[in-house]
């Protein structure tokens, strides 16, 4: 019964573990991720080179230990066959064979060989017993395994011929040093295979570095990617080249929220602000074409239907370019120019229609002003204030347009460069506390200013202009009047780098700048 | 003047080329960026009007930089719904002499094509002197006289007058004003041009028995001596 069910259970469970095994191999690959992983890349590459070097490493240093001690012996051998001949041109034979007895006797090592042999091969001297059948030319190493006191050695001999057919070997016994040079052949080895599982071991753990550094942005620009728009990079607080990719990111994730926040008003802005006067042409003219009682009716019904439209583009384009100026794209031409020469051709421009209705314009400003800007926004921003504030001007009123450099104050108090002062002035009837809080907002348009024409764009593309420039708009009462000034940061020198530092004051700045600042003057 | 018109829209092209037709131009049509890029090299004319965005795969940009590649000095007018200044600086850069953008009144695209046809005529010469009817301006010594008597203009009157007369007998729109005298590219709304214009007319026209400067109703106003 037991057996059989054994039997029965048998392939399933043999299936089942082939299948686990499977799994396994199948979520290792996904956990290594082969080399298409950038971290299995980087780690296989410090892998590699630390490998090499650690080869190669120990290499230099067997081939230095090991050469050192061939060529000491090599040198000593040579140093020892030049004095023994010294000896036999001074002494002869008989000192020749004295000096290499003493030789062997002050050998505290024990490891010198000598043989003198005579022509007819017989030892003269030396503690060999025979000339070794190996050794037949002279001047050539030869490497001899030789039988001294019972015991085997290995040693390196070279061979000198002497005059009247006298034979001399030198040479040295070097069976401690081949211990030694096993020994240290058996450390590196093993050091060589300690350091292949070091390396195994650091790959691994630079694999897993470098993807925990990846994973945390990967999760949150995956998160974005699917519509969480909120999400944020997680800042360590190390200032690392982490954190650095991250504010990178979040910096990059403002600016794409801030652009889509521009399309989403002006399309809204579209499906509300539109529509009315869409509505107001298109019952006009569909009015006309049904009931329009002679050509002439017709005619001026569709002429007044043509300027409604017209009404419409301009609308239309004031909203894109204020979305456009918003979204900060249009820095592409900024240059340096004289903001006063700008102020006073734009008075000139607007003099003769103030002056249809008494109203003096007064520039006040210094002689020169150098600003790093877009001239036709600026040119565009001032004459806006400069039409407004005729609009609104009394009879005889009289507007001021002012310029002047001075401290920024206008900013968070931290930044310490000098700022362009803007101001136009005028004597009319001005705004009330909560208008003015709302002057700048798209299509507002305050209850004493319902009767003149204007769309109500005015104010916000202006608001929009000083923002691309990182400075502030400012409503100031005055009695009777309203002053609104620009304060747009200025650099000294009015070179390009400014450009730089008006692009990170625009976006720190950037909340601020929503703010409109009020301030009571009596 | 003989005048291509490249736009792939019927209406819009048909409406142009009828008003053009209507004032005495000689009008050729093409729908497709490759027929107009045919036409337009391969036979003469006085001005081209290219809409940017063609079907057919040659666009408006690529015809006007293929013409300047061969050194045909045609005056472009580019007409488009591409309205950012970067794209009109790109037109612009490109070799085109003017950027009109849709939607657009009839009398400004006229306007417009006639100042370029003349543009194209009498480039030639660099002129000292300007002169309409019995007003002569000298653009060196920067003095007006009409009928020999002495007028002082401001600096910003001798401009408008001198655009003014350079355009005698064509009309010139206060946006072709503002750009050309004043260098601003965008619309102040307000009637400031109307009233520079009232205001130099008190001095060139109010004194003589002839007025020279015209008010053209809906385009603008045109210099003319009758």
């Amino acid at each position: 019964m037991i057996r059989f069910r054994f039997s029965a259970s048998g392939p399933e469970r043999q299936s089942s573990i082939r299948k686990k095994r499977r799994f396994s191999y199948a979520a290792f690959r996904h956990h290594i991720g082969g080399l298409r992983s950038a971290g299995v890349r980087f780690a296989l590459g410090y892998a590699v080179l630390f490998w090499v070097s650690a080869v190669l490493f120990l290499s230099v240093i067997w081939w230095g230990t090991a050469g050192l001690l061939e060529r000491q012996v090599e040198a000593s051998v040579s140093a020892d066959a030049r004095a023994l001949s010294e000896r036999w041109t001074d002494g002869g034979l008989s000192a020749l064979a004295l000096t290499i007895e003493d030789r062997l006797e002050d050998n505290v090592d024990d490891d010198a060989l000598y043989l003198l042999v005579d022509p007819h091969n017989q030892r003269v001297a030396g503690n060999l017993s025979a000339w070794p059948a190996d050794v037949a030319m002279s001047g050539v190493w030869y490497q001899l395994t030789i039988r001294r006191a019972g015991a085997r050695g290995v040693a390196e001999v070279q061979a000198f011929d002497l005059p009247s057919g006298y034979r001399l070997l030198v040479g040295r016994d070097v069976r401690g040093r081949t211990n030694l040079r096993r020994l240290l052949t058996d450390t590196l080895l093993w050091a060589w295979v300690f350091i292949t599982v070091l390396t195994l071991v650091g790959a691994l753990l630079v694999r897993n570095m470098f993807r925990r550094m990846i994973s945390s942005i990967a999760r949150t620009t995956s998160a974005i990617a699917h519509g969480d728009m909120s999400r944020r990079m997680t800042l360590s607080g190390r200032g690392d080249e982490l954190d650095e990719v991250a504010e990178a990111i979040n910096e990059m994730l403002d600016r794409i929220a801030r652009l889509m926040d521009g399309v989403k008003q002006v399309s809204n802005a579209i499906a509300h602000d539109l529509r009315t006067p869409i509505t107001r042409a298109r019952t006009q003219l569909e009015y006309a074409a049904l009931h329009a009682p002679d050509e002439a009716a017709l005619r001026s019904a569709i002429e007044n239907g043509v300027s409604d439209l017209d009404n419409i583009t301009a609308v239309f384009e004031a909203l894109l370019r204020i979305a456009q100026i918003e979204a900060g794209s249009r820095r592409s031409a900024f240059a340096v120019f004289d903001l006063v020469a700008v102020l006073h051709d734009i008075v000139e421009l607007y003099e003769p229609v103030a002056e249809e209705q008494a109203i003096r314009i007064i520039p006040r400003t210094p002689s020169h002003v150098l600003f790093y800007g877009d001239r036709s926004m600026i040119q565009q921003a001032v004459s806006n204030l400069i039409d407004n504030a005729i609009k609104f001007s009394p009879h005889g009123g009289t507007i001021t347009v002012s310029a002047a450099v001075g401290p920024d104050l206008s900013c968070d108090g931290k930044s310490s460069g000098q700022a362009a002062t803007i101001a136009v002035t005028d004597e009319g009837v001005g705004m009330n506390e909560a208008d003015l809080e709302r002057a700048s907002e798209r299509f507002f348009r305050a209850d004493s200013a319902r009767n003149t024409p204007g769309s109500g764009l005015g104010l916000s593309l202006v608001q929009a202009i000083v923002q691309l420039h990182g400075g502030s708009l400012q409503f100031m009462r005055r009695s009777p009047g309203l002053s609104v000034e620009l304060h747009l940061p200025v650099s000294d020198t009015g070179d390009t780098r400014t450009g730089a530092d008006m692009n990170q004051d625009s976006q720190s700045s950037h909340p601020q700048d929503r703010t409109t600042m009020i301030k009571r003057h009596p | 003047m003989r005048i291509l018109l490249v736009e792939d829209d019927p209406t819009v092209r048909s409406f142009i080329a009828k008003g053009l037709t209507e004032t005495g131009h000689l009008v050729e049509q093409a729908d497709n960026g490759k027929d107009g890029l045919f036409l337009a090299v391969s036979e003469k004319f006085d001005v081209i009007i290219l809409d940017r965005m063609l079907p057919g795969g040659i666009d408006g940009l690529r015809i006007l930089e293929t013409l300047r590649a061969q050194a045909n000095a045609t005056p472009v007018l580019i007409l488009s719904a591409l309205a950012d200044v970067d794209d009109r600086v790109a037109g612009l850069k490109s070799g085109s002499d003017d950027y009109l953008t849709k939607p657009f009144a009839f009398s400004e695209l006229l306007a417009r094509v006639e100042a370029l046809g003349r543009r194209g005529r009498n480039e030639a010469a660099p002129q000292t002197k300007l002169e309409v009817g019995g007003l002569e301006m000298d653009l060196l010594s920067r003095s007006v006289r009409r009928d020999g008597q002495k007028i002082d203009l401001q600096p910003r009157e001798f401009r408008l007058l001198e655009f003014l007369m350079r355009h005698a007998g064509q009309v010139v729109t206060r946006t072709m004003l503002l750009e050309g005298v004043w260098d601003y590219h965008f619309d102040p709304q307000t009637n400031v041009i109307d009233v520079h214009v009232s205001r130099l007319r008190q001095k060139v026209d109010k004194p003589f028995s002839q007025p020279l400067i015209q008010t053209v109703r809906n385009s603008g106003y045109m210099l003319r001596a009758d």
